[in-house]
């Protein structure tokens, strides 16, 4: 007899196994379907989670129009916001001594300038605004508006000074301009993951703003002739973020690179509040002293 | 067969929910930034490394908050029991250094567990917890570090420290109660990292106190912890009394005003001051300054 025929196959106990182990390979064989299903259905979920909606829109048609830089803006930069002078509060809030320029990198050609400073001069050649170029002024306290000029063009005036900078997104290739104390500004949004100008990476409403600015005339760091020269260039990020009570906070980080005048870079970190309206806006002139 | 369906059931449960978890998983971590690593100062804004004995100029304090803060005397500083005693997680913004800062993750799913702030000697770490963790109760211990969590809103870590010791705002006295908190974001645009900490104190301050600071990321690496801090003798005895100064009697409170002539009220501080209607109030009584003579600046290279 072989070991094979041994197996008691038509006994009782033999018709027992036989079920057992029919049901067993029947549940895997079901498990196995089941897995299956599971995993193309969530295959499936995330493909359409995942699918741009370009390709829905390539389906019916000529895909829309990319949305302009308003309308995918991720974060709202607009309204009225105050500075808050909490940091460097005795080189903003007054006008320091000529020749103080602690904690400012100058190169030795700079040294000269700070210690030639004559407001006198700068008010007599027209000069008052120079230490509110787009390298310092969101460092002088004051009241910011932002609004969208067009769908492309972010503007923000300040009160102090009474300036106006223009973000543009979408530049256009301009001639060559003469420089001016706001520059030329190049903004773009930046986006969770990375996505810098692309709002399909878009994750929550979160994000950031960088504007990069060049052809400024040359200007004022600091209110007492800390210069900087008109090949500076300025790098700007915009972040908001919540404050106690539904306030609202706006940090501007500002990054200062001018191999003439500066060692390293100069960065500062400045913010701002949100206001509810422009009932405290209060439009003042240049002032070479104050 | 009806354990079987419950098996074959939970076995299709489990692989949809890892299915899910792993999909979901590198969108989640792609929307954040990386943060660990060493951040160098640059020091071109506000630190209080080099603060006058009396300088709250720019803090929301209170009129209980100055008073305490003008009794502070920095001989305290040289008590035994206080050398080592540290600054409160504010510092971390406020200080001088950089920040060394690294993650401890968790082992199968790659999750970060926390983010650690390294410290200096005069600062203790800071450990983010990123796992979800609640608070402890209002009622447990207060450290010098407190304790911290945080969670990510797009790639901003945002952060919550809460259970500090009562301390100080800043290092020449202003005071920070032990129901201070602060809510720190860390935003990374390239190799600038730029901390906004809003410190509240309902005890202290009028309005939360905003503090921004950047750091340039460095391929330096910075060490994760201070020199040991040592105390040693500096001419004050156990039992000897605490150095501090009476109501009315703080020798150094007009010396910014004369030094930079400055109001003694922005000097002081308060809520007034911070605010550029505050600028417009003083122009017409500030005397300019001569120029400057001595500790106007880094001398440039030649």
């Amino acid at each position: 007899m072989s070991a094979y025929s041994a197996v008691p196959l038509l006994s009782h106990e033999g018709t027992k196994a036989r079920k057992h182990e029919f049901f067993f390979v029947f549940s895997c064989l079901r498990g196995v379907r089941l897995i299956v299903v599971a995993l193309g259905t969530v295959v499936s979920f995330a493909t359409l989670l995942a699918t741009p909606p370009v390709v829905h829109a390539q389906n019916r048609g000529a895909p829309p129009p990319a949305p302009t830089p308003k309308a995918s803006a991720p974060i709202d930069l607009t309204g009225y916001w105050v500075a808050v002078v909490n940091e460097d509060w005795r080189y903003r809030m007054v006008t320091p001594a000529k020749g103080d320029y602690r904690g400012v990198p100058i190169t030795r050609e700079a040294l000269q300038i700070v210690n030639a400073w004559d407001p006198a001069a700068d008010d007599a050649a027209g000069n008052q605004c120079k230490s509110y170029g787009a390298a310092a002024i969101m460092r002088v306290p004051g009241r910011l508006h932002i609004t969208w000029q067009d769908d492309n063009t972010l503007r923000v005036d300040t009160d102090a000074g009474t300036q106006t900078r223009l973000f543009r997104f979408a530049p256009a290739s301009a001639p060559a301009e003469k420089p001016t104390w706001q520059g030329r500004s190049v903004a773009q949004w930046e986006r969770p993951g990375g996505g810098r100008g692309n709002p399909a990476a878009s994750g929550p409403r979160a994000g950031s703003m960088t504007v990069v600015t060049t052809n400024m005339r040359a200007g004022y760091l600091r209110k007492n002739g800390v210069p900087y020269s008109e090949n500076a260039k300025v790098t700007e990020h915009f972040d908001v973020g919540p404050l106690p009570d539904n306030g609202q906070v706006l940090v501007v980080t500002t990054v200062v690179d001018d191999p003439r005048y500066l060692t390293q870079p100069f960065i500062v970190s400045s913010h701002f509040k949100k206001e509810a309206d422009g009932s405290k806006w209060d439009p003042t002139p240049c002032s070479s002293t104050w | 067969m009806g354990s079987n369906t419950v098996l074959v059931n939970v076995v299709t449960l489990r692989t949809a929910l890892a299915l899910l978890v792993l999909l979901w998983t590198p969108l989640r971590l792609y929307a954040q930034a990386e943060l660990v690593g060493s951040w160098a100062p640059r020091n071109t804004e506000d630190i209080s490394r080099d603060s006058f004995p009396v300088d709250y100029l720019g803090l929301p304090l209170n009129d209980e908050g100055r008073t305490r803060a003008l009794t502070y005397n920095e001989s305290q500083l040289a008590m035994i029991e206080r050398q080592c005693e540290g600054w409160p997680p504010f510092y971390f913004v406020q200080g001088p250094f950089g920040l060394k800062i690294w993650s401890d993750t968790e082992p199968v799913k790659g999750g970060t567990i926390s983010f650690t702030i390294g410290a200096w000697e005069d600062r203790a770490p800071i450990t983010i917890w990123m796992d979800g963790r609640p608070h402890p109760s209002k009622y447990a211990e207060h450290t010098r570090e407190g304790f911290t969590t945080g969670h990510w809103e797009g790639d901003t870590l945002v952060a919550f420290t809460t259970h500090m010791k009562a301390g100080f705002i800043r290092k020449n006295g202003p005071p920070s109660s032990d129901q201070a908190t602060m809510t720190s974001r860390f935003f990374r645009h390239g190799d600038i990292l730029t901390v906004l900490a809003v410190i509240e104190d309902p005890i202290y301050l009028a309005e939360p106190h905003i503090v921004t600071k950047s750091f340039e990321l460095s391929a330096t690496p910075m060490s994760p912890v201070g020199p040991p801090c040592v105390s040693a003798f500096e001419g004050k005895r156990p039992g000897d009394s605490v150095p501090h100064f009476l109501p009315e009697k703080n020798p150094f409170v007009d010396e910014l005003t004369k030094l930079f002539h400055l109001p003694r009220e922005a000097v002081l501080g308060g809520v007034e001051t911070l605010y550029p209607e505050y600028r417009k109030k003083i122009k017409d009584t500030y005397v300019r300054l001569e120029p400057c003579k001595t500790n106007c600046g880094a001398p440039p290279p030649r």
